[in-house]
């Protein structure tokens, strides 16, 4: 019982930290100021003949005296295929998207697989009915394959990964006992938790019933030990992925949205200048005499004098 | 085999360069290039350079940074680095690029995918100091020691570096060994900047330190604010000299061209990098006579920096930048125009309308206007006629990265070659593919020491190979070929380079912007406005 509530406490802990540290991450980069224009071109969300070569606005005469036209749907496509068949590594480096993706699919389908997990378990818990139901048994069969499979693609493209980067010579320079760690972290993570449910005992709960019990804090339930050590490095693998560059899924939102893609125009009593006013009044402190930043000088004024003329303006 | 460079190779106390490249090392040409043992020699650093300055990277120095006399002026030196690192991840010092800046500090998957996009790395026959990540691989490791304040974890996480002058004064250099064309970000599946760790290096070691290349801080920046161009020209030189081009391109048109100044109230201010009027008057006198033709309102401008449109900031220094972009918009308001149209300056467009446009507020917010679109316009438009049969020799176009990649113009430049130049052939890759013609950042204009030895022989070689390629079913000197650059910067890396490799004598390969392919087709001209010489 004790290990039971020890489990779920962690389960609860490690979901707890990872939403709160991706909240974090997430919100300290969205707040943030707002930069100079940074795009680069193609940039997806422009008129789709434009986006087929790289063009963009620019190319229009007079462009300011018009809308400017966005193209969700371009720009949708576009995540859609970075973001579930990793394009990038594809088109630029094959090679590593072969590992990379048996590696991120697996993940997918990992989360896929919880997912489909607690939603059966959520059902048939308010409608006990649903429990014998052929509906509850679809989703087992869908949990079961799609959680064996994401297992079998993680390990093997963990695995994978970790091989490259510590046999290619491009890669070793620059991997670092951290990025090794991470590697061997998903693989005994995974590796245990589908040996322990392979190797459970048939008197071992089964994962719809062991969800139902994490929902309901059921402490009379006993997953065997080597599942459940596998089930607390999940844990403990969900609770660190934030705190490093792992958390890459955030950071390319902004990446792609807020640099990348940017190409909002600053116009004349937008909303957008109004944020850039507020900067142009921050007080920089760099040194060298030419910027003439004393700390008591706003950005305005900085830009506004002439260094070459004795700094006047 | 050479020895591969580590990381830890930047922080050497000994003070010789860390790699040499040898003819063989590089990436070979095509022909007529693919001797690689007949490459022009590579000019080594002098002894006297090798004594005063810290030349410890590679065979060459751009910064030509005077060694510190003592350990105490070491320490001070890395006192300062440390300081203006900070500064770059502080939101009231750096709001400019914060945002980025982290994001590529942070999220590096060090996949190595911008290393094949990088015409540098390539170039050199993967010359590990010139990958991308080399150098941010170092910024990000200082960045978790030093910014971050991370401890022992923090090392085993992302690695460890040993900061010292010798590593400062490698990273100076380095920081001047990339394009910051962003081909590498272009294609980093996390949408990691390695130009912009390049970029963000150099302004703190100019922001914070004082230090960047005299070309674009002393010679660039400083003197067009000085006396409103970084050629030198105030406006009385300026105007005499656009005199002698009006008289020129009179006399080559066949009827008078007159270029208008300070006109109030005019439609366009048009604002061309002043390397142009000096190197190329070909360039502005084509504009002034196709805007003329064109029937179109439009003026230069007198006023301090109003008549060059080059702004070197965007290269090194944000409050640099931001006093150029204002003094243009200054002179744009005093006439006031309608906007602004930019000449044939790729660094040009991207500073004035792209980076500076979340600088300019209020009445300095006046629109902005790519030459392209507008030329393209003109020749589209069917006011003025062309016989294409005048361009009937091979044509190629570079895209400048500042004008495409980073900008999105594309097309227009390609239209116009399309309709005028039957024998147009494309190089591949192009478009927001391109590869940087090698002078990108400022290096067109750096030519200190040895330096151009190794932007011809280095970053330029990618783009050279591109140019031979496109040319490479005429390259018999009896067929004249013209490299259309519409980018003042890239022309004069062009200019150095195909002469360095002696490709206008032995092949007859010329170099030039659009607006003369445009004016040589015109039919109301006297044929042969292109002058098939060398300059």
């Amino acid at each position: 019982m004790t290990t039971t509530l020890f489990l779920y406490a962690i389960l609860y802990a490690a979901a707890l930290v990872f939403l709160v540290a991706c909240a974090v991450r997430a919100i300290g980069y969205a707040r943030l100021p707002l930069h100079l224009r940074w795009e680069l071109y193609p940039v997806p969300h422009e008129k789709r003949e434009r986006a087929r070569y790289g063009g963009s606005y620019f190319e229009s005469p007079e462009w300011w005296k018009e809308p400017i036209a966005f193209n969700h749907l371009g720009e949708w496509k576009s995540m859609f295929a970075e973001i579930l068949f990793l394009k990038g590594l594809w088109e630029f480096k094959r090679k590593m998207w072969y590992r990379s993706y048996l590696f991120h699919l697996g993940l997918y389908l990992l989360i896929g697989a919880a997912g489909i997990l607690f939603a059966a378990a959520f059902a048939s818990l308010i409608l006990p009915g649903l429990a014998s139901s052929g509906f509850v048994l679809v989703l087992h069969y869908a949990y079961t394959a799609a959680g064996l499979l994401g297992a079998a693609l993680t390990l093997v493209g963990a695995a994978a990964l970790l091989i490259e980067r510590l046999t290619e010579e491009d890669l070793k320079p620059y991997t670092t006992a951290g990025d090794i760690f991470n590697l061997s972290f998903f693989i005994v993570t995974v590796g245990i938790l589908t040996a322990g449910y392979f190797l459970r005992p048939d008197t071992s709960p089964g994962a719809l019933a062991l969800a139902q019990g994490v929902l309901t804090f059921d402490t009379s339930l006993k997953a065997p030990p080597m599942f459940e050590v596998g089930l607390v490095l999940g844990a403990l693998l969900a609770a660190y992925i934030p705190m490093t560059h792992m958390s890459h899924f955030i950071a390319k939102y902004f990446t792609y949205h807020t640099v990348r893609w940017d190409d909002a125009p600053n116009r004349r009593g937008a909303k957008l200048e109004q944020k850039l006013a507020e900067y142009l009044t921050y007080r920089p402190t760099w040194s060298a005499p030419h910027v003439g930043a004393d700390g008591s000088k706003s950005w305005a004024e900085i830009a506004m004098t002439n260094p070459a003329q004795g700094g006047k303006k | 085999m050479k020895r591969k460079i580590s990381l830890d190779d930047m922080s050497k106390l000994e003070r010789e360069p860390l790699t040499h490249l040898e003819p063989g090392d590089l990436m070979p040409l095509p022909a007529p290039l693919e001797d690689r043992a007949s490459s022009p020699g590579w000019k080594p650093l002098s002894a006297q350079t090798m004594e005063k300055c810290e030349c410890a990277l590679d065979d060459t120095c751009a910064v030509s940074i005077p060694q510190p006399q003592n350990e105490q002026e070491e320490q001070e030196l890395v006192r300062k680095f440390l300081s203006g690192l900070d500064k770059l991840f502080r939101r009231e010092d750096n709001w400019t690029f914060l945002q980025p800046l982290l994001l590529t500090m942070e999220h590096c998957a060090k996949c190595q995918t911008c290393g094949d996009a990088c015409h540098i790395f390539e170039a050199s026959g993967r010359n590990e100091l010139y990958r991308p990540t080399f150098r941010t691989e170092i910024v990000r490791r200082l960045y978790f020691k030093y910014v971050k304040h991370g401890g022992l974890l923090s090392a085993w996480q992302h690695g460890d570096v040993k900061l010292n002058w010798p590593l400062v004064a490698r990273l100076i250099e380095l920081s001047y060994r990339c394009n910051i064309c962003r081909r590498c970000a272009q294609v980093c599946p996390i949408g990691a900047d390695n130009g912009l760790v390049a970029h963000e290096l150099r302004k703190l070691f100019s922001q914070e330190m004082g230090i960047a290349a005299k070309e674009l801080h002393e010679n660039g920046s400083m003197l067009q604010l000085r006396v409103g161009s970084s050629t030198g020209m105030n406006a009385a030189a300026v105007k005499d000299n656009i005199d002698f081009i009006d008289e020129d391109t009179s006399e080559r048109a066949g009827f008078e061209v007159k270029t208008p100044w300070d006109v109030e109230g005019a439609d366009i201010l048009l604002i061309h990098n002043a390397g142009e009027i000096v190197a190329w008057p070909e360039n502005p006198g084509a504009f002034a006579l196709i805007l003329n033709a064109a029937g179109i309102s439009w003026t230069l401008s007198s006023e301090l920096a109003g008549y060059d449109s080059i702004n070197y900031g965007v290269w090194y220094d944000d409050a640099q930048f931001a006093r150029v972009a204002i003094k243009h918009m200054e002179a744009a308001r005093k006439l006031k125009v309608k906007k602004i149209v930019l000449g044939e300056c790729g660094h040009a467009h991207k500073a004035l309308s792209v980076i500076a446009d979340r600088l300019l507020t209020g009445d300095l917010n006046i629109p902005r206007e790519s030459s392209m679109t507008l030329l393209r316009d003109i020749v589209m438009n069917g006011r003025i006629k062309f016989d294409p049969a005048r361009n009937d020799f091979p044509v190629t176009l570079h895209d400048p990265c500042n004008l495409v990649r980073l900008m999105g113009v594309v097309e227009p430049q390609r239209e116009v070659v399309r309709l005028l130049c039957p024998k147009f052939r494309e190089m591949e890759p192009h478009g927001v593919d391109n590869y940087c013609c090698g002078g990108g950042s400022g290096f067109a204009i750096m030519s200190g020491n040895n330096f151009s030895d190794w932007r011809f022989q280095v970053s330029g070689r990618k783009k050279l190979e591109q140019i031979l390629n496109a040319f490479s079913d005429c390259l018999d000197p009896s067929i004249p070929k013209y490299l259309c650059a519409p980018c003042s910067n890239c022309k004069g890396q062009f200019r150095d380079m195909l002469a360095y490799y002696d490709l206008w004598e032995k092949n007859k390969i010329l170099y030039g912007g659009l607006v003369e392919l445009i004016v040589n087709a015109m039919v109301d001209v006297k044929p042969g406005f292109i002058q098939w010489e060398w300059r």
